[in-house]
């Protein structure tokens, strides 16, 4: 069954052809059925590859399946297949993109009603689903950074759906600029393993001998910067903020749970190449990040832009993770990241379509009558992510945060830094849920909010309840309960065991708890309560991400511009002269031999005749020599 | 008591079946004239294209049989070794009867419309192809001869066919007299080998020059260089390469692909078998000379190009840029050089003659001047786009089966260490993409006023387009089975 492999991805692409082609024919509601049918098909294909998998033994290896369709790019030492390999971490991330992603399709098909571009979306979003699933699969890098490419393209798409908003326009162009500086890292690590290994292939370079230490650093470093590019890592983060121009299903789909942490998955999927001096390095600066937007995340008032920066933060606790060593804690957290995050989008996305495209959550509060299902469903979300047990959330950041603990250079340190952003998200996703479907009323008399549909609201259902128990596939409590990490376990260099005893842990799952319910005891007293006063927790500091994007901004359109301005004027006066100087020269000589085609056969005959005298004076020069 | 000794003539032993290709062809085109003569009235246009449709097909499953012979019994040769039964042969048989394929459907419609009677095209298309399965097919200069002779006179007809325009005519006459002009040559160059080495069969050339160590060898350089004049004629390498642009433009849009694809391919059969094969063991006197010819040839074509408006002179300078590129992997004079050169004249034919088939279907064939291609984009955006796919394959861009041709042939001279070669021909690829480029501009940005070009178009055009592109996209993106079809069919020269 595991053979079926190509069949997950070819779904979706099924699904994106026959939009392309009879898209706007079928119209709505067909084309989202159709879209929706092809993902929904590809979970199924990976459940039964999955069932193929585990029915496969555990420990002799064969639990690691390449499918190679052909060769793709033969070119002297350099074999670049196009093949799949599915093993315990490609199928682990194609069963919740698929699922996740057959969930948001469906969802689409009611937010999207009305759209004048409604199959065009549902094209991009199988298209989407198709090239990330190629990046999951894809048996080698060259196939990963096909993939890698397609998603980014389809994000930017997405981003720019409605183009003539000129926001948006902006913020696709931003995502792909930024998105370039991560592509870079991506090809040079690429090339640097290539000449360093000789392969691109993920099971010849696990299995090739270790690169020096300088040289390993250096690829590690660059597989991040790609990495840090797609999942919006410090610095390269500002393009996801501004991404929530695009429909909520993409910020839910594309923006949080599944394209944004294909970064994890390259860096997990490279563990045997990662040295200690680039983990620490990726754990700095996980934590800088899950800091620095969980901060940004405590003084938004946009309902999306609190959950774009706060998933900014979330990402930084899984590169937290990957830093600590503990991959399969950042995997963990990815999968009940997803659940919750996509729950939460797709939860504001139905606050945003009930109250008529109003996103300032300044001018909203006491929804929860109002919109049951989508209030419960988004409550389930806030105490996964705040860290509640036994939601799913608090399982993977535990598990992260004691990963950070024993840390070996500066563990304490990370793991204190963890433990504020913890805090801080408690705090604000607490803000947040208060604001929206609690205390007074603050929208307008002709707003009239409403319930979605129940093509909107079943998503959220059935995320609500991955999102409390999906917890349960790494449980610490008994060793066996450890699901993911006995499945992972075959593809790790290094796997990753935690030293501490029983105790440590209990302490400090205490202290998490502790300082979760610390943040929404907080956020409940000065929201809902009104005991503190609210005027200083919105810092403008704060409310502007600490002013670094303005500040990225100002450079780019100052001394940047300038400098860029010099850039187009060495292109245009020295490059392009260049190419118009070979071009006008390459016409005079045209015009100089031109004459020789006179149409006449006797000139003709003659530049045969001079032809093989110009032959046979070269052969008698290769005699006399 | 002598019995008088009987001179009997001893017939060599006849591999039939690995004739039946072309015999199939002969006698499909014996059938088309006998029933157009006795049965006037039941011979329409249909008829001869289905009559030479079908037998490009028999012979083509003919052909496949035959290559699984030659992988389980390996290589042999017929006919006292004149006719080689090999990879090489069977691969130029299967190449050509898809291009005879292709243009009996092309010119099914373009006869009917241009008023050209059908039979008689028909049975010389079956007969010029016949002749070039043996031009790629011999071992022996001779018979080598008479297949490129069937092969020209054949198409010399065919082109003065369209007698109601005097440049078809005008372009049969040019072509005639300089392709006899050509032929002196290359039959010069036969009885020079044959002084040289004591036979014109090749098998024996080889054996023989293996064997020998020449103290003199000044004739049969000049056999070399002669050989190499007549074959570079017919493939239009520069400086023979001055018919090609007059005559193309000429002749019926039909019969310009065939030329440019199977003429040519025939050609390079010929020169591969000749000197690729043969001449092996002298490869470092004649691969120069081929490496200077290859470089002025993608020079000639690339520059020239540029300076077109005539979108059929045009793709005439691009097919002599491309036969530079054949020529770059023939220079490299090696197996990899030789798998390179067969990928890129399969890959080549099928998109010049999907090229072909778009120009045919542009209208009347007295002129192609590129405004009429002004605003196709818009009026017939899908043939547009099939016309793009096919110019940029040619123009060699990536995930297109040019591509993946042009960087073999250049990874072959690379290997053999011809960075200049290789160097001359990356950039003159680039020099060539402005006029495929041209093309495709004209067709999307120029903006017509009225309502833009209406070609006639007729289903057996679209198939033919259709196929082409498909070929030429799959074959960019999974090139692999053609590169080991390409890699068994090097030629190989053995006694029967």
């Amino acid at each position: 069954m595991v053979e079926l492999v190509w069949l997950i991805p070819a779904l979706p692409l099924i699904g994106f052809l026959i939009l392309l082609l009879v898209g706007s024919r079928i119209g709505e509601p067909r084309a989202g059925w159709v879209a929706t049918t092809a993902a929904a098909g590809s979970f199924l294909a990976a459940v039964v590859v999955l069932a193929g998998l585990l029915g496969k033994d555990a420990h002799s290896g064969d639990r690691s399946y390449e499918l190679v369709l052909f060769q793709w790019l033969p070119s002297g030492s350099l074999k670049v297949e196009a093949g799949f390999l599915v093993d315990p971490l490609s199928i682990t991330m194609a069963l919740f993109v698929t699922g996740v992603g057959a969930l948001i399709h469906l969802y689409s098909i009611g937010y999207m009603h009305g759209d004048p571009k409604y199959s065009k979306f549902f094209l991009y979003l199988n298209l989407f689903l198709f090239s990330m699933l190629m990046l999951v699969f894809g048996n080698n890098l060259v196939v990963t950074f096909l993939g890698w490419e397609g998603v980014g393209a389809c994000s930017y798409f997405l981003i720019s759906f409605w183009h003539r908003r000129e926001s948006a326009a902006t913020a696709g162009k931003k995502a792909f600029v930024t998105n370039r500086v991560g592509d870079w890292g991506f090809m040079v690590a690429t090339f640097a393993i290539w000449s360093a290994l000789g392969t691109v292939t993920y099971t010849e370079i696990a299995s090739s001998p270790a690169m020096s230490a300088a040289a390993g650093t250096a690829v590690s470093l660059l597989l991040f910067v790609a990495a840090a590019g797609k999942s919006a890592q410090l610095p390269l983060y500002v393009w996801l903020p501004d991404a929530m121009e695009g429909p909520t299903p993409v910020s839910a789909m594309v923006h949080a749970a599944t394209m944004v942490t294909s970064g994890v998955y390259l860096l997990v999927r490279m563990n045997g190449l990662l040295t200690d001096d680039a983990l620490l390095v990726i754990a700095v600066i996980g934590a800088a990040t899950a800091l620095f937007a969980a901060l940004s995340a405590v003084a938004q008032h946009d309902i999306k832009k609190v959950l774009a920066y706060s998933t900014i933060s979330q990402l930084g606790f899984m590169f937290l993770a990957i830093g600590s060593g503990a991959y399969v804690a950042a995997i963990f957290h990815v999968i009940t990241h997803a659940f919750f995050k996509a729950l939460l989008f797709l939860g504001s996305g139905s606050v945003i379509h009930g109250m008529h495209d109003e996103q300032d959550m300044r001018k909203m509060g006491a929804l929860r009558a109002l919109m049951p299902i989508t209030a419960g469903t988004f409550i389930v979300g806030w105490l996964a992510i705040a860290g509640v047990p036994p939601f799913s959330g608090f399982w993977s950041k535990d598990e992260i945060l004691l990963a950070a603990w024993e840390q070996k250079n500066i563990g304490p340190l990370l793991w204190f830094v963890g433990l504020v952003t913890a805090l801080l998200t408690a705090y604000y996703m607490t803000r947040q849920v208060i604001l929206v479907f609690f205390g007074e009323q603050r929208w307008d008399e002709d707003v009239h909010p409403h319930e979605s549909s129940w093509t909107m609201t079943l998503p959220l259902c059935l995320l609500a309840g991955a999102a409390i128990v999906g917890g349960g596939i790494n449980l610490p409590l008994v060793k066996e309960w450890l699901v993911l990490e006995h499945f992972l376990e075959p593809i790790f260099a290094h796997p990753h065991h935690f030293s501490s005893g029983t105790s440590t842990k209990v302490v400090l799952a205490v202290i998490s708890v502790v300082i979760g319910v610390l943040g929404i005891t907080i956020a409940t007293l000065a929201w809902l309560f009104r005991r503190i006063p609210t005027e200083q927790l919105e810092p403008e500091f704060l409310e502007n991400a600490m002013y670094v994007d303005s500040t990225y901004a100002r450079v780019v359109s100052g001394p940047g511009t300038s400098s860029f301005q010099k850039a187009a004027d060495f292109d245009k006066g020295v490059v392009d002269g260049a190419v118009n100087g070979v071009g006008a020269a390459v016409r005079k000589l045209g015009q100089l031999i031109q004459p020789a085609q006179s149409g006449y056969m006797r000139n003709y005959a003659t530049g045969v005749a001079i032809g093989a005298l110009m032959i046979l004076v070269v052969l008698a020069w290769g005699l006399l020599l | 008591m002598f019995a008088p000794q009987l001179l009997g003539f001893v017939s060599p032993s006849i591999n039939w079946w690995a004739l039946l290709p072309q015999m199939i062809l002969l006698g499909a085109a014996l059938l088309i004239l006998l029933l157009s003569s006795l049965a006037p009235r039941r011979s329409s246009t249909t008829f001869a294209t289905v009559t030479t449709l079908s037998a490009a097909i028999t012979a083509y499953f003919v052909s496949i049989g035959l290559w699984y012979d030659v992988e389980r019994e390996g290589a042999s040769s017929s006919i006292a070794s004149a006719f080689g039964v090999d990879g090489f042969s069977i691969f130029f048989t299967m190449l050509i009867l898809i291009a005879l394929a292709i243009t009996a459907l092309l010119s099914h419609h373009y006869l009917d419309r241009e008023g050209i009677d059908p039979p008689e095209f028909h049975a010389l298309l079956l007969c010029s192809a016949a002749g070039a399965i043996v031009m790629a097919a011999a071992n022996d200069l001779v018979v080598m001869f008479l297949g490129l002779e069937a092969l020209s006179i054949a198409i010399y007809v065919m082109i003065a066919m369209h007698s109601r325009r005097s440049e078809a005519r005008e372009s049969a006459v040019k072509y005639f007299v300089l392709g006899a002009f050509s032929s002196a040559f290359l039959l010069y160059g036969i009885a020079l080998t044959y002084g040289a080495t004591g036979s014109t069969n090749l098998v024996h050339v080889r054996e023989y020059l293996d064997a020998v160590v020449f103290r003199d060898q000044h004739m049969l350089m000049a056999a070399m260089g002669l050989l190499l004049v007549g074959l570079s004629f017919k493939v239009a390498a520069a400086p023979f390469h001055f018919w090609a642009p007059d005559v193309y433009q000429g002749a019926p849009s039909p019969v310009t692909g065939w030329m440019a694809s199977i003429a040519k391919a025939a050609g390079f059969a010929a020169l591969l078998r000749i000197f690729f094969a043969a001449f092996a063991s002298h490869d470092s006197d004649w691969s120069p000379v081929v490496a200077v010819l290859a470089f002025v040839t993608l020079v000639v074509g690339a520059v020239m190009a540029i300076l077109q408006t005539d979108v059929k002179r045009m793709l005439a300078f691009s097919s002599i840029s491309h036969a530079g590129y054949v020529l770059v992997a023939v220079q490299s004079a090696s197996n990899d050089g030789t798998a390179a050169a067969l990928f890129y004249l399969f890959t080549y034919t099928l998109m010049v003659l999907g090229t072909f088939a778009v120009v045919g279907a542009m209208g009347s064939d007295d002129d192609h001047p590129l405004t009429r291609y002004a605003g196709l984009g818009r009026s017939k955006p899908l043939i547009a786009l099939s016309l793009t796919a096919l110019l940029l394959a040619q123009a060699g861009v990536p995930t297109t089966s040019g591509f993946i041709a042009k960087f073999q042939v250049i990874s072959a001279a690379v290997s053999n260490q011809s960075y200049f070669l290789a160097g001359a021909a990356m950039v003159t690829a680039v020099i060539g993409a402005f006029m495929y480029l041209r093309i495709i501009m004209t067709m999307y940005v120029v903006d017509d006023d009225e309502s833009g070009p209406s070609p006639v178009w007729h289903w057996t055009t679209s198939t033919v387009v259709l196929g082409t592109v498909i070929f030429t996209m799959v074959l960019g993106l999974v090139p692999q089975f053609l590169i080991e079809f390409a890699e068994q069919a090097v030629p190989i020269l053995i006694r029967g």
